[in-house]
């Protein structure tokens, strides 16, 4: 099987400011993602994940340690990986139509094609007749769904999600859980998904990894999620089988967890 | 009790204020109180009958026309022409800052100095003709824009910038779709104060040396203690402000749909 996405031994340290100590947010990181594969990432807050995230889509370089994309050592941004970010990414002065063929137009293609195409992305994450509209007359989850367009309509080989459902309300969460779930099914592409949320990692994906709180934050835990698909990420949260996988997962994390907490309440105190 | 539209009250206080206005001024209406001489306060305040005949008679005979023309060309290009300009250096200093960590001491002391002492070195320069103007209305739009448009290249938001490069565009493509309308957003923020300056620096252009425009106009009222030109010609540049504003308005509202204003809501 060949692997989509690799990083090997990858070490990210933040310059520190103005010559002080610089800070090590992930390192000796070593993990895979194969062609195909629906990978989490689960942390606690703070850990490293966003920071592992932008380094696989080339936005950050990491301090040492490799990257591979499709077995090709990665140069400047990743061209075979979307992305879909933590916070409010669309542009605000472009129409939910303009933001989804936003990629498109930079690729050149012809306006009147994009926008066929553009139509069609709504309507395949449930939003059209809302082409029209700014984002800032969109709900959070419209938002989202706007953005999951924008990504997919490139066709990305790899998608690279940040929390993306983080901010929305559960119920609003679950149904774009499965709404990404069945874009996913039909040309499963390769997944590396962010999230604090082990229920959303475990109902989601193939794998979840484990990182250690910051920091210098590293995998510590790998778990083969074998739930069957399709799933429905409501009921599958039910079944005895992703109850034991939680309890499992969750006993691996907890020392971390409680660790990420107690670091940051320190930091509250001093 | 029936609510009273706020636009009565204002007719309301307008009409108040002239026909206080006209009690205070008219000679032999009420008695001096503060001067000595009936006739001294119409000589310092003005009358507003003859205010407004003098209003009426520049529109009647169409004599303001021209005048109102060449303030209205002055204001207009150097809106124009200082918003382009300081929009184009907005963006380059916003995105290199080695140039504008060098220009930054020469742009603060240039926005410090007081641009109206220009007024004459651009009559030199350009004569007595609309350019002196333009000129003097640039280097007083320029500024504001500029500050604008540098701000609002420093606060793009990064995610918003990340996500575009991530979508494949390249360096001018970002210029153009991020940069370009995050920065008009902040041109527009200004457009009322910057068509403001505009059109103080024309009229204080005109005032300083001129043959034409309503700035003009006034200086050569004020030379004769013409005191009811002088007031007509206040008043007539204080409606064509007003309109400049609700034009701003207007196209303010026309170009900024995207921005999240109070939400509307219908009532049926
Ligand atoms: N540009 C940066 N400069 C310095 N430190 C950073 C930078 N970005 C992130 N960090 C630090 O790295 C750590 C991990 O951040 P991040 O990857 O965003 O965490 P997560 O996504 O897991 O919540 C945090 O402690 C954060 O303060
Ligand atoms: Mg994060």
């Amino acid at each position: 099987m060949t692997t989509a996405l690799s990083f090997t031994n990858v070490t990210v340290t933040f310059t520190g400011k103005s010559g002080g100590v610089g800070y090590t947010a992930v390192e000796d990181t070593t993990l895979n993602i194969a062609d195909g594969e629906f990978v989490s990432v689960v942390g606690p807050t703070g850990c490293g994940k966003s920071t592992l995230l932008n380094i696989g889509a080339g936005l950050l370089k990491a301090s040492s340690g490799e990257v591979n994309v499709f077995g090709e050592p990665l140069i400047g941004l990743n061209a075979k990986a979307g992305y879909m970010f933590q916070s409010e990414s669309l542009m605000p002065w472009r129409s939910a139509l303009d933001n989804v063929t936003a990629g498109l137009q930079f690729r050149g293609m012809e306006a009147s094609s994009a926008r066929e195409k553009g139509e069609q992305w709504l309507a395949r994450v449930g939003l059209s007749g809302f082409g029209n509209r700014y984002p800032h007359e969109l709900s959070g989850g419209m938002r989202k769904r706007c953005a999951l367009a924008q990504m997919l309509i490139l066709d990305p080989k790899i998608m690279l999600m940040d929390e993306p459902f983080s901010a929305l309300d559960i119920q609003t969460r679950q149904l774009m859980e499965n709404e990404l779930l069945q874009l996913w099914e039909e040309d499963k592409k390769s997944v590396l998904f962010i999230t604090h949320d082990l229920e959303e990692a475990i109902s989601l994906s193939d794998r979840v990894i484990v990182l250690a709180a910051g920091p210098a934050t590293h995998p510590i835990g790998e778990f083969a999620i074998d739930l069957p698909r399709p799933r429905d990420v409501a009921e599958i949260r039910m079944t005895p089988k992703f109850l034991e996988l939680h309890a499992q997962i969750w006993h691996a994390m907890k020392e971390e967890v409680l660790k990420g907490y107690a670091q940051t309440r320190n930091k509250v105190v001093v | 009790m029936k609510k009273i539209p706020v636009w009565f009250w204002q007719i309301a206080l307008l009409i108040a204020i002239f026909v206080i206005w006209h009690l205070a001024t008219a000679p032999g209406l009420i008695p001096p109180i503060f001067f000595d001489n009936e006739h001294r306060a119409a000589f310092f305040f003005g009358e507003p009958e003859k205010i407004f005949s003098a209003i009426w008679l520049w529109f009647t005979s169409g004599e303001i026309y021209p005048h109102l023309w060449v303030t209205l060309q002055e204001t207009v290009l150097a809106f124009v022409i200082g918003t382009l300009l300081g929009l184009a250096v907005g963006l380059w200093l916003g995105l290199t800052p080695t140039a504008s960590a060098i220009l930054d001491p020469y742009v603060k002391a240039m926005n410090a100095m007081p641009r109206v002492i220009l007024a004459p070195i651009f009559m030199v320069w350009f004569g007595l003709g609309i350019w002196s103007k333009v000129a003097l209305g640039v280097t007083l739009v320029f500024f504001i824009v500029f500050f604008n448009v540098y701000q609002g290249v420093k606060e793009v938001s990064p995610v918003v910038l990340n996500n575009a490069r991530m979508l494949g565009a390249n360096a001018s493509q970002l210029l153009r779709y991020v940069y370009l309308p995050s920065a008009t957003s902040w041109v527009f923020s200004s457009l009322h104060t910057s068509v403001g300056m505009a059109f103080v620096g024309a009229v204080v252009g005109e005032y300083l040396g001129s043959a034409k425009g309503v700035g003009y106009l006034i200086h050569q009222a004020e030379g004769s203690f013409d005191i009811n030109t002088v007031f007509a010609g206040i008043l007539v540049l204080t409606v064509f402000a007003l309109l400049l504003d609700f034009a701003v308005t207007f196209a303010e509202n026309k170009l900024l749909k995207w921005r999240p204003q109070q939400a509307e809501t219908e009532t049926t």
